[in-house]
């Protein structure tokens, strides 16, 4: 059993030097964590220490690809404004590859 | 340390930054003591009158945060961009030292040095304190200073010590846990995420224990406070007492920046920003009990030049690897520079109080009865009404009545952003401009074009080139002078109707 770190993460560092473990390392494009070395953090603290500090929603999943702080659960936001603000984000990124 | 007590905000004529674009006023740093005013006299970000001669840099090392504000967004980075928490490179603790002395080898203005984020420097105190390690070393003639939002600081206090950092902001937004709840969804505390109530009552009390701590060792303190209407708008004067009492010596309340597009909570769920008269109202309130500080520009993380300009394009990692540095030779000059400066900005303040007897604008008998006016100036610096109306990206913003003249705030004609079709809503340079001047009845500048000219009539604001290359203070009270001899200063409902 390992956790995932996905390609939302936005490489703040702050997860890196919580893991017991130092299954977390830099890479590129994200941080990643090394499945060998992770135990989620059991018998060392109550909760993994990585999804505990992450701020982005849905950056760490576990082994079934659920995240461990799912959509709002962290900012608070409603999920019809974060699906608004989605779309608009998609529409942007569309305008600017246009020629 | 005590705060000297200072009278409630009077509109000044006299004092005020005679010579200067920002308008310093007698409720501001003139009431600091002298030790203290010895310590920040070079520092830009803390005193209005060297912030146009000293330049300073943000480092951006410290990428993680312990905590999570309603008006943040750590996803959101966009070059376009001027506010706190945006930055466009991350640099580790070696790339942060060389560029600091590129930089410094190459602006000999810079005087200051401070790590600001993307995230909380303390939430990284390695990459933080490496980078204060090196430089004290390599660069021990500038000044190094930190900003964080409390959480970790009691347990760096010891160790920002030990680094000579002479000066620290938190981020204190409330004292009371009932208002911090709203605006804090959560912080990370001895290992665990932390919500609601208790989050807020450990960040507080640990933001409270650290001022107190930093004060005990003499380091100086200033609070900043983001000002969000509706909840924390009417704590904040509170706050403004607390922090004084506890020794902060400078205090500087903030618009909330709450764009929907930047994907914040705040942006997300419609709560607004502070209008200007809202903000100023409450800098005045708070006046009364703390030095408040009124020309905060809201820098990115990884600013670098005088306040209000950003030269990072001149100093990317690719740039910097290329420039011939000699150090020692860039400390002379800097140190001599540092000198000149100084020099005259002592006479500047000797001319200043020589000036404190000047007589009010209009006779006393007539002030009663007149109405203040808002105007704002287009300047490049200096103390004068120097710049095209066109090439204006940001304004000061003034207003004169019977009593003086003070300055208010400036404004930014961009409002933080200067991207292209992508991010705008498709609304003209000039229409943004004219926005951002609402309320002033007339606006000072070298020089101004037809087209604009005729848009800002309409809008109710007079253009006015009369008064190019005056000191600004001279320039809108001469203005005002004319407006009360043409009777357009003179209280009437049809005016106030007007105004409104």
């Amino acid at each position: 059993m390992a956790l995932i770190i996905n390609e939302l993460c936005v490489n703040c560092f702050a997860c890196e030097p919580l893991c017991p473990n130092k299954a977390i390392y830099q890479a590129k494009p994200h941080f990643l964590i090394n499945p060998d070395l992770c135990t989620e953090c059991l018998g060392d603290h109550d909760a993994p220490q990585c999804a505990e500090i992450c701020p982005i929603e849905c950056a760490i999943e576990d082994e079934y690809g659920e995240p461990l702080n799912p959509p709002g659960s962290l900012t608070g936001i409603p999920l019809q404004a974060l699906q608004a603000l989605h779309e608009q984000s998609m529409l942007n990124q569309a305008a600017v590859l246009q020629p | 340390m005590e705060l000297p007590v200072l009278t409630p905000a009077q509109p000044v004529a006299k004092g005020g930054c005679s010579a200067s674009s920002c308008g310093t006023s007698n409720d501001q740093m003139s009431g600091l003591p002298e030790h203290i005013l010895k310590k920040v006299q070079d520092h830009p970000c803390y005193s209005e009158d060297a912030h146009h001669y000293f330049a300073r840099m943000h480092v951006a090392v410290a990428p993680a945060c312990n905590i999570q504000c309603h008006y943040c967004n750590r996803k959101y980075d966009c070059a376009n961009e001027s506010r706190p928490g945006v930055v466009s490179e991350l640099l580790t603790p070696e790339q942060a030292v060389k560029k600091t002395i590129a930089v410094a080898a190459n602006i000999p203005q810079m005087s200051v040095l401070g790590i600001a984020g993307p995230g909380d420097p303390l939430a990284n105190p390695e990459r933080t304190f490496e980078t204060f390690r090196m430089l004290s070393e390599q660069a021990p003639d500038i000044k190094l200073c930190v900003s964080t939002n409390g959480l970790s600081l009691p347990d760096c206090v010891d160790e920002l010590a030990k680094h000579n950092i002479d000066h620290v902001t938190i981020t204190i937004n409330c004292v009371d846990p009932a208002v911090g709840e709203k605006i804090y969804p959560w912080i990370f505390w001895q290992n665990r995420r932390i919500k609601g109530r208790e989050a807020a009552e450990i960040l507080t009390e640990r933001q409270q224990l650290g001022l107190s701590m930093l004060i005990e060792r003499g380091i100086l303190v200033k609070v900043n406070s983001v000002m969000i209407p509706g909840v924390n708008d009417e704590h904040l004067a509170e706050v403004s007492k607390v922090v004084k009492s506890k020794g902060a010596f400078l205090h500087n309340v903030m618009p909330l920046i709450s764009e929907p597009e930047h994907g914040t909570f705040y942006g997300l769920t419609g709560q607004r920003g502070p209008t200007q008269d809202e903000l100023n109202d409450l800098q005045d309130a708070c006046s009364g009990d703390m030095n408040m500080m009124r020309h905060c520009r809201q820098c990115r993380a990884d600013a670098v030049g005088l306040l209000g300009e950003d030269r990072g394009e001149e100093f990317t990692l690719d740039k910097i690897e290329n420039m011939e540095i000699d150090y020692a030779a860039a400390m002379v000059r800097r140190a001599e520079l540092r000198a000149d400066v100084l020099n005259e900005l002592e006479s500047k303040r000797a001319a200043k109080a020589a000036k404190q007897q000047v007589s009010n604008l209009v006779s006393l008998e007539a002030a009663a009865a007149l109405r203040p006016v808002k105007m704002a100036v287009a300047t490049a610096g200096g103390g004068v009404v120097n710049q095209h109306f066109g090439h204006a990206k940001e304004f000061l913003v003034y207003e004169a009545s019977a009593q003086g003249v003070r300055f208010l705030s400036h404004r930014k004609t961009d409002l933080y952003c200067e991207g292209g079709s992508s991010c705008g809503d498709g609304e003209s340079v000039l229409g943004r401009t004219i926005k951002a001047l609402e309320g002033c009845e007339v606006v000072l500048c070298s020089k101004i074009g037809f087209e604009p000219w005729g848009l800002l009539e309409a809008a109710g604001i007079q253009p006015n080139g009369e008064h190019a290359m005056e000191p600004i203070e001279d320039a809108i009270a001469a203005v005002y002078a004319e407006m009360q001899a043409a009777g357009k200063l003179v209280v009437q409902p049809s005016v106030w109707l007007k105004t409104a």
